[in-house]
């Protein structure tokens, strides 16, 4: 994606009819893509009398912050629990990936490469398959219904992932730098400290932002594991504010857009990083 | 003749290792390992044997069932678990389709010097970085039969046009609607004992088209990745070869991409086999079942209804219908591993 030489440049090859078509397929999708972040947004403004059915799409009649303020006095505890679980968690299962990764890339021994993939496994699995066992065991260790219980939750099942970024970063940095520490007389130990993790950081990057997005967004384990609404994540209270048959959309809308916000900022400051790390999920990174 | 250095290198490394250092990798990997053992090839073990149990009230009992499928028998006759598989099918279809489809488009579009490439970009893949939650409470507004789309439909003189040829008016009940589409069971034998009609249920629609919204951007850049990996010197060969626009899509470019259109459909095709969040968050089971599907099962059966072993029976189903679509693409990642 880095180089876009003049050959593609499309012009010469599809004439005025494709690039006119082009036009209309990007304008077309811009709109289907933008529709929602419209609506969500608008009507987040709106005062709850202005939130008719025939003016859907119009602008606030004037705008208010009314909906703001009322989704946030009710989700701010559940938007501070999900920065409580989601750094650390993000923070834990990133340090862990790094050692993995470097283990399974620089010192692979016999079978390393089977109990690599017995790992990735966990990745794509539906976590109904766990649950069960999980909230037992949580319960056995007395951690259901806990922050630091859920925390491991996501450090554990978020392992396959970041283990695969940072073996498939580590895997294109040159053996010959490990040579050199070796050379030094390093182990294992002193050339991942002193070698790898200070080459780390973009993967560290791309691992932090990926993890903290997908933990984010995490609903079931939030859900299934912590019972208290009021320290639910932000995901599963947001959903609880649509329960209920007189939903005010307003309100709603409001804590959508409060609910999205941190991973939205992220994706439109670092998205570079978003996708790679969105690549290297899919395994062809 | 680049490469060649490689494995000579990689011979060094084997000769400088010292003994005992292979074992301090395996002590600092064994943490990492044991936990993924645990929590998921041990409690999957687990999930097997409450699914074979007597479990099913609040209180535990892992006494085996007699006959020991006795509850994926009972699963199985159930309308509602089969409802559910043909939800999953007819999704996992609309949904693949349209996603390749909408990727595929859009990548192509911007397969070229063009203003604002990377804007649009980021546009497209930006429901991606959101919460299936979020995306699920905005697209039930949106799918609102009495305002939301059918408003904008109605805003847009389309009612009015088709009013004036003497046409129905369109305006679907789209979540509302328990209707299914088409009887293939009808026709088609072996299938006439099922509990269910096997056809589109129209509900679904809707939830297909936010799923859609959502990650058809993942797989524009998918393709976007790997029409970058198309050297110029294959296009330009193309060009010199007399071949132009659109047949260099269609003849050379399109058939390069399917390694790449095989990778979406995996991940994606996982992805909308355990889908959970969005339906719960937007449709929940729907108008009968129409939009239920295995993961809001397992989870009514389990938390709600305490019924844990028809819970977790269904929950092995779902794993056995990504593993169906995963375990083949890992096996292929390992033998590319050496």
């Amino acid at each position: 994606m880095a180089s876009h030489p003049t050959s593609r440049s499309g012009q010469s090859r599809f004439g005025g009819v494709g690039n006119i078509l082009i036009i209309v397929v990007l304008t077309v999708a811009v709109l289907f893509y933008l529709m929602p972040v419209y609506v969500m947004i608008i009507t987040g403004f709106k005062a709850t009398a202005d939130v008719s059915l025939s003016t859907m799409w119009n602008l606030p009649a004037s705008f208010t912050s009314d909906g703001y303020r009322d989704a946030w006095t009710r989700l701010s505890p559940n938007l501070a629990t999900s920065f409580k679980l989601t750094i650390p968690a993000t923070i834990l299962s990133g340090l862990l990936g790094a050692v993995n990764g470097y283990l399974f890339s620089k010192w692979k021994f016999r079978g390393s490469d089977i109990l690599f993939t017995v790992l990735l496994f966990g990745m794509f699995i539906p976590y109904q398959s766990i649950l069960i066992p999980l909230i037992r065991f949580l319960d056995f260790i007395n951690l259901y219904g806990t922050l630091p219980g859920l925390i491991i939750v996501h450090v554990v099942y978020g392992l396959p992932l970041t283990t695969l970024i940072f073996r498939n970063y580590f895997t294109n940095i040159p053996s010959e730098l490990l040579e050199a520490a070796r050379v030094d007389g390093d182990g294992v130990i002193g050339i991942f400290l002193r070698i790898m993790l200070p080459l780390s950081i973009p993967a560290f990057v791309v691992v932090g932002i990926f993890q903290f997005t997908n933990i984010w967004n995490d609903f079931l384990f939030g859900l299934t594991i912590i019972t208290n609404p009021k320290s639910q994540p932000i995901t599963v209270a947001l959903n609880n504010l649509s329960g209920g048959f007189a939903v005010e959309w307003n309100v709603l809308m409001a804590g959508a857009v409060i609910a999205a916000l941190p991973t939205a900022v992220i994706y439109i400051l670092l998205g570079r990083y978003f996708i790679r790390g969105m690549l290297a999920g899919s395994m062809k990174g | 003749m680049a490469d060649i250095p490689i494995p000579v290198t990689e011979t060094a490394t084997k000769k400088v290792r010292f003994r005992g250092e292979s074992t301090v990798a395996k002590l600092l990997l064994s943490p990492s390992l044991l936990l993924i053992v645990l929590f998921v090839y041990g409690f999957i073990g687990m999930t097997l044997w409450v699914s074979i149990s007597n479990w099913r009230s609040s209180t535990m009992d892992l006494s085996l069932s007699d006959p020991i499928m006795g509850v994926y028998n009972r699963l199985f006759s159930m309308s509602r678990f089969q409802t559910d598989l043909r939800n999953t099918l007819i999704f996992t279809i609309l949904f693949l389709l349209l996603s390749v489809l909408v990727g595929l488009t859009l990548a192509l579009a911007l397969d070229r010097r063009i203003f604002g490439r990377s804007v649009f970009r980021n546009i497209f893949l930006f429901p991606y970085a959101l919460s299936f939650i979020v995306t699920g409470v905005s697209w039930r507004w949106i799918f609102n039969p009495e305002t939301g789309v059918n408003l904008l439909i109605d805003n847009l003189g389309i009612n009015w046009v088709l009013r004036n040829l003497g046409l129905p008016e369109f305006s679907p009940a789209w979540l509302t609607t328990p209707e299914v589409v088409g009887d293939i069971g009808a026709w088609m034998p072996g299938l006439d004992g099922l509990k269910t009609q096997i056809g589109i249920p129209l509900a679904l629609v809707p939830v297909v088209i936010a799923a859609v919204w959502q990650l058809s951007g993942f797989a524009m850049a998918m393709y976007l990745a790997g029409l970058g990996a198309i050297s110029d010197d294959v296009r330009e060969a193309a060009q010199l070869d007399g071949a132009s626009g659109w047949r260099i899509y269609r003849d050379i470019i399109i058939p390069l991409l399917r390694p790449i259109t095989i990778s979406i459909l995996i991940i994606l095709g996982h992805v909308s086999l355990k889908i959970f969040d969005l339906i719960f968050a937007m449709s929940g089971s729907g108008p009968g079942f129409a939009t239920d599907v295995p993961g809001i099962f397992v989870y009514e059966q389990t938390f709600r209804a305490t019924r844990y072993n028809l819970g977790a029976a269904a929950s092995i189903i779902m794993l056995l219908l990504v593993s169906i679509v995963i375990v083949p693409y890992l096996a292929r990642t390992l033998k590319e591993l050496d």
